[in-house]
């Protein structure tokens, strides 16, 4: 079979499953009273009808970039990461209180500090679930699943019981030193938006995935034991070293999406700012099929339903686009498993 | 006033329990016949949507609770249509429908109470006017009912079957599709019950007032190692550590610290600390037939 074709079949399975939902989102819409096209030209055209649409579509987008690294980077090497949600949280938690203890730090200095806390926090996070794997052979699904929940009453205990600002319902604020400046105001484009640096972190964190997993031996590694356990055994590999470096690496993609919300919009954290992008970069990677670059544009696709939601709220209740990104991500995995096998009888 | 005390104690303990319980062993139901069932948190909140929403509009309560299982009973199904008849990701579409379940009923909430954060209030079980909670006597007679089911009958035998060797049970010209179908749909079922009593206990529906249980329900599940009377010892385990929070709020534990007991157990029991713990042997696999 042509490669073209594939590629035909490979980005047929998301298209249809997007217009399909699109269709089941439009019929709830006409349930109450609401004209569907009117509706999703209003969400498409407020989003990316002017910059500051595109700046919150970019700023929603980011963490999403990471969280769907992160879950895309575990897939690789054949781990499935539910657990960016956790990873996330503490990742975010770690940048904020770098930010908000080493104030007198310069920025040059202070600046790679949060992320690299956001990053190792994450991994460390990401690393139990892994070391557990590698000593224990614990399924990392359910592993993951709990660290989520561990993670939030961790971060919960340091927010509520130590580091709260009186009156608030957040940390202090970070040192102006580690605040990652809006686009905003370095160009003066995207007016307004809260989109900031850090999404130039996340393009730089997709080429280092690519560069790891597609240039290094370490990457070579990690793509056999995706591919084959038994071979990366034989191989005389090191399963277990790999399989706890692979689940570390990513979570500390998804421990740099905190940057997003914490250096470079509030400039504090608070619970609740994840708005669960650790599940939807889930979505995210299984939809761009963990490719680092695939994973970009479909993150600003979400983004747009993300954003896209406040824009229409006034007529639709914007829990509207809650419902589509679910019905997607339940299309999606259906569908694909109908082209692949479709693909998989062509092969043969 | 002691004895009072502790049998508030007690009764709080079980009203507590009540939602870990009911999903838990639906959740039973499921994994026995090699289904992950994720979903059991949008079910048991759908469950309580619609159970307020039911209740609210025909202004009775068992009708209300009617509406809550058939909630949970359709998105079980929109589960088993996607990971048995299509063979996906048990894991990826349970998550999406949480996801799913938690926009539609913010969605509806605000269609149909002007308000995507809770509804209005709901009259409850006193309406019923009976001398105890009828919910208490459910969820035994479901707990008794669900051992039998699974250990002493041809369907449970059949369950367990299809969830440890789905190859073998179709060779023996037993439906796979078909009893995994009946093991979620059950689980479905159970988890929008639970999901009644949230709303009902409450008095109202408000959004995301599944707040994990569904998880917690798994876990449980897990730590009682795949048996309904294990699940049910976790989740009573789980009810009196939270029950315990609420009476000595003032005696400086952090509600943190037992908020994270069933999650750090389950984690501490899959890596075989406590004896060793055995899923179903094809659970979270989909079966797919050698031609």
């Amino acid at each position: 079979m042509g490669k073209l074709n594939k590629y035909i079949l490979y980005t047929a399975g998301p298209v249809i499953s997007i217009i399909l939902s699109l269709a089941i989102g439009g019929v709830l819409i006409v349930l109450i009273g609401q004209n569907p096209i009117e509706i999703y030209l209003k969400l498409f055209g407020e989003t990316l009808g002017n910059t500051y649409g595109i700046g919150q579509v970019l700023f929603k987008a980011t963490p999403l970039i990471l969280t769907g690294l992160s879950v895309a980077f575990a897939f690789r090497a054949g781990l499935f990461n539910i657990g960016a949600e956790g990873q996330l949280t503490i990742g975010a938690f770690a940048s904020a209180w770098v930010g908000f203890t080493f104030v007198s730090l310069p920025w040059i200095i202070l600046i790679p500090l949060c992320v690299l806390a956001g990053f190792l926090a994450g991994a460390f996070w990401a690393g139990i679930a892994g070391y557990l794997k590698a000593r224990f052979g614990s399924h990392e699904v359910i592993n993951t699943i709990m660290l989520n929940f561990i993670a939030l009453a961790v971060v919960s205990y340091l927010v509520n019981n130590i580091y709260l600002v009186p009156a608030t319902i957040h940390t202090p604020e970070i040192s102006p030193n580690a605040v990652l400046l809006r686009f905003d105001v370095i160009t003066g484009l995207f007016k307004g938006s809260p989109f900031n640096l850090s999404f130039i972190i996340a393009l730089a964190a997709c080429f280092v995935m690519y560069f790891i997993i597609q240039k290094t031996p370490f990457g070579y590694r990690i793509k056999t034991l995706g591919y084959n356990a038994n071979a990366a055994e034989y191989a005389k590999m090191n399963v277990k070293k790999l399989t706890v470096s692979a689940m570390a690496i990513a979570g500390g993609f998804a421990g740099l999406g905190g940057l997003n919300f914490v250096n470079g919009y509030k400039h504090y954290f608070e619970l609740g700012f994840s708005e669960n992008a650790g599940y939807v970069g889930i979505a995210v990677a299984l939809i761009a099929r963990n490719n680092p670059f695939a994973i970009i544009i479909v993150a600003v696709f979400f983004g747009i339903l993300e954003y896209g939601g406040l824009t229409v709220n006034t007529l639709v209740p914007k829990e509207i686009v809650t419902i589509l990104q679910g019905i997607i991500i339940l299309m999606i995995i259906t569908f694909t498993k109908i082209f692949d096998k479709k693909i998989n009888i062509k092969k043969a | 006033m002691q004895e009072l005390l502790t049998i508030t104690f007690v009764l709080q303990t079980l009203r507590i329990t009540i939602p870990y319980l009911l999903p838990s062993l639906g959740a039973v139901y499921s994994e026995k016949g090699g289904v992950v069932n994720i979903a059991l948190e949008g079910i048991l909140l759908s469950g309580a949507f619609a159970a307020a929403a039911g209740t609210y509009y025909s202004g009775n309560v068992l009708f209300g609770i009617l509406c809550g299982v058939v909630a949970g009973i359709l998105i079980s199904l929109i589960h088993s249509i996607i990971t048995i008849t299509f063979k996906a990701n048990q894991i990826v579409s349970g998550i999406a429908l949480n996801i799913f379940a938690f926009g539609l009923t913010k969605f509806f909430c605000k269609i149909l109470f002007g308000s995507s954060s809770n509804s209005e209030r709901i009259p409850g079980l006193e309406t019923l006017d009976l001398p105890f909670n009828p919910f208490l006597l459910i969820c035994v007679l479901i707990l008794a009912v669900t051992y039998f089911m699974i250990y002493k009958t041809k369907f449970g035998l059949r369950l367990r079957a299809v969830g440890e060797n789905p190859e073998a049970a179709d060779s023996l010209g037993i439906n796979v599709s078909r009893v995994r179908y009946i093991g979620v749909i059950i689980s479905g079922a159970l988890g929008g019950l639970g999901g009644a009593w949230l709303a009902m206990d409450q008095h109202s529906f408000t959004d995301g007032m599944s707040a994990g249980r569904g998880y917690i329900a798994l876990a449980a599940m897990i730590i009682g190692k795949w048996n309904p009377l294990g699940a049910a010892a976790a989740c009573l385990l789980f009810g009196l550590a939270e029950s315990f929070t609420l009476q000595f709020q003032d005696s400086g534990i952090p509600t943190q610290f037992i908020q994270v007991l069933p999650y750090v157990l389950t984690i501490i029991v899959l890596a075989g600390f406590i004896g060793k713990a055995n899923p179903p042997a094809a659970d979270g696999i989909p079966y797919e037939k050698k031609d």
